[in-house]
């Protein structure tokens, strides 16, 4: 394997890894206030779908993204009204959005579009640019740093800038911030949280928000930056790969990257090679595709270090009578 | 504390659910242009018009009945188990090599030992979850998640590599001998002079699943172990005094889930396709979910909610064939079934109750 294959590879991780990044970042500020998020799955779905059908309808990806971003706020609040207001039970109500994205696409873009739920190629101002980063092509040149710098990291679209950017942001958010401070307080001890004088309600409202425009941005990127169009199913589980690498990570923003970068680069090398010959045993497709559920389940079975989720989540807070 | 009378809770609070969940679908049908009146008479006479619609109902209504029936018993022991999906995959291969590698002189013996075969199958990939969240605490939600995907992974590398017979092209396990053939209704009713379409694939597998939902109630509500899996999931702190022990009951309530999700291969693998096929579950171990809580973890309202259920997926099959309405449409009424059905139920429950409460005061005055 020579070093451009590797660059080629990184390449492609890193574009693979934006949408976990993104989904897994929401997922971290929904689990942190105490709201498990089964539905990233259906968000990122849901998200990509509309991105594209609007961008594809008025021929901006802009539009496109604030109707992807609307949407899956939508549907984030949907769970919150499920999970926080009417006190139900949150991994239900996950699923069942799920179940609602998956059916809802389909239905909507064969009636809109009557193209087997899939939505038209998105060309030109649909689509995001790739941009490129300042003396890109100046510096393809030097040895070593060259590929490195033209190749793997510019050349990008936007979002994958956005995402990047996003994690020290979530870590400064979280943790050096008064918000933070008290949205991780309530994935913890709410009822202290409460009789602080603070709402509940308004924060892990708060934390759903900011979960929904996260995955929407994730599947926006799906459908206008790493695909062109949307497709039936397109998200494939990677809503249940963030979970997974939010669980890697031990609900921690700077791991997080780490684990969706090792998830991408999985995926990378699955799709670059069928069949990993390693000299001792040939590696499957299959299993590299499995790769990442095997590791979550060994991580969760506490092998590797204990993760241990935000002491209240899951459950609905219910003020004292 | 003063509660609203028992049928309200069991009848009508899961009806006025359910009417919430379809009006809103018709909305979705109205939404993309089509007329959900015609809709529902097209679905009605598609899967209940003639014996082939309803050999097509039953049939998919079996396959809930497994699923169903898997889900609820773990919802019991309060332990959600979204695998399913997974674990029914697995019992397709189960079912699969003990048909294919077992010589069987006549089908009344094959369907035994496939139903063992599917049952451990589907149990044993049920085992690891129930056994990680019992010992070592980690989800059992998520620990199933991620084995529905090893699963789908697993068959996938089984059916292209190995099972797959040579020079054939697509991912499927060689045809089941004949002897292993189940009985459809059309064969079993025929000497009873009673004519059943030839093509439905509804076969004695029905049997078998509504003997299982006799055998679930005894079990659950007849026998020790049931009572101490409904005692653990009411109060798992409480049960642990009484002597409960939460690894055996978390590992029974598993095990049992897994083998009647797997048991439902001998419907679709054994019964319907007669070989192992990609896909073979096609998301009847999700359906579970919505069967198991519209049926509100109870055997008899699993078996009616598996056959509504039954009933939409062959009509919604109807509605994509001779109307634009993609098949999909059953997938939004499942998600809005389990929604309110399932999440958001205190949302109709706090009012009616309300108005119970306010009711029965204003007699008593």
């Amino acid at each position: 394997m020579d070093f451009l294959t590797i660059v080629q590879i990184s390449d492609s991780a890193l574009r693979l890894a934006t949408p976990l990044l993104l989904a897994c970042l929401a997922g971290l500020f929904s689990e942190r206030a105490g709201i498990f998020d089964i539905g990233l799955e259906g968000k990122i779905l849901v998200s990509a779908f509309f991105s594209a059908a609007v961008a594809a309808s008025t021929g901006s990806v802009w539009i496109g993204l604030c109707a992807g971003i609307a949407v899956s706020v939508a549907f984030s609040m949907v769970h919150g009204l499920a999970s926080i207001t009417f006190q139900g039970n949150q991994l239900i109500s996950g699923v069942a959005l799920n179940f609602l994205a998956s059916g809802l696409t389909v239905l909507v873009g064969e009636a809109w579009f009557s193209l087997g739920g899939r939505t038209p190629s998105l060309a030109g101002e649909a689509r995001f640019p790739n941009l490129e980063l300042p003396f890109a092509s100046a510096v393809a040149d030097i040895p070593v740093l060259g590929p490195i710098y033209s190749d793997l990291l510019s050349g990008h679209t936007i979002l994958v800038y956005v995402a990047l950017l996003l994690v020290p942001v979530s870590w400064f958010v979280l943790y050096r911030t008064r918000f933070g401070l008290r949205l991780r307080a309530v994935g913890e001890n709410p009822a202290a949280v409460d009789t602080a004088g603070i709402s509940v309600i308004r924060l892990r409202y708060t934390s759903m928000v900011i979960a929904g425009v996260l995955c929407g941005l994730a599947g926006i990127y799906l459908a206008t930056g790493l695909g062109s169009a949307f497709g039936k199913e397109m998200s494939a589980g990677r809503g249940y790969i963030a979970l997974a690498a939010l669980i890697f990570a031990k609900w921690k923003p700077v791991p997080a990257l780490g684990a969706t970068l090792l998830f991408g680069l999985l995926q990378a090398i699955a799709i670059r090679y069928p069949k990993l010959d390693l000299g001792i045993i040939t590696l499957p497709a299959q299993f590299m595709e499995a790769l990442p559920y095997i590791l979550t389940v060994i991580i969760l079975a506490g092998f590797i270090g204990k993760a241990i989720p935000p002491k209240a989540g899951g459950e609905p807070y219910v003020k004292e009578r | 504390m003063e509660k609203m009378p028992k049928w309200a809770d069991i009848a009508l609070i899961p009806l006025l659910n359910l009417t919430l969940a379809f009006g809103i679908s018709m909305l979705v049908i109205l939404a993309i242009g089509q007329d959900p009146i015609e809709a529902v008479k097209l679905m009605v006479s598609g899967a209940l018009g003639s014996t082939y619609g309803w050999g097509y109902t039953l049939y998919y209504a079996t396959n809930f009945i497994f699923t169903g029936l898997a889900v609820s018993i773990a919802f019991k022991a309060a332990l959600f188990n979204i695998g399913g999906e997974g674990q029914a995959a697995l019992g397709g291969l189960g079912v699969a090599l003990v048909c294919l590698y077992i010589p069987f002189p006549h089908w009344s013996v094959a369907i035994i030992f496939a139903m063992l075969g599917g049952a451990v199958f589907g149990a044993a990939w049920a085992a690891i979850p129930a056994y990680l969240q019992a010992k070592r605490g980690s989800h059992v939600v998520i620990t199933t998640i991620m084995f529905n995907f090893i699963a789908a992974s697993l068959l996938n590398y089984l059916l292209v590599n190995v099972l797959r017979p040579k020079g054939a092209m697509d991912p499927a396990s060689a045809k089941f001998p004949e002897t292993t053939n189940l009985p459809t209704f059309h064969e079993m009713l025929e000497p009873l002079g009673i004519a059943f379409s030839k093509s439905a694939p509804v076969n004695i597998s029905l049997l078998i699943a509504l003997l299982a939902c006799v055998l679930v109630y005894i079990l659950m509500w007849r026998t020790r172990i049931g009572y101490e899996i409904r005692a653990f999931g009411e109060s798992p702190s409480a049960s642990v005094y009484a002597g409960i022990s939460p690894l055996k009951i978390t590992m029974i309530a598993m095990l049992l889930s897994g083998g009647l999700a797997g048991m439902m291969s001998i419907n679709n693998t054994m019964g319907e396709s007669e070989r192992l096929i990609i896909n073979s579950i096609e998301g009847a171990g999700f359906i579970g979910i919505a069967v198991a809580l519209m049926g509100r973890n109870h055997p008899f309202g699993v078996l009616l909610a598996a056959l509504l259920f039954g009933f939409l997926y062959q009509g919604g099959g109807e509605l994509a064939l001779w109307m634009s309405i993609p098949r999909e449409l059953v997938l939004v009424i499942q998600g809005l079934v389990i929604l309110f059905t399932g999440a958001l139920d205190n949302m109709i429950r706090i009012p009616v109750e309300r108005m119970f409460i306010r009711a029965a005061k204003r007699k008593e005055a």
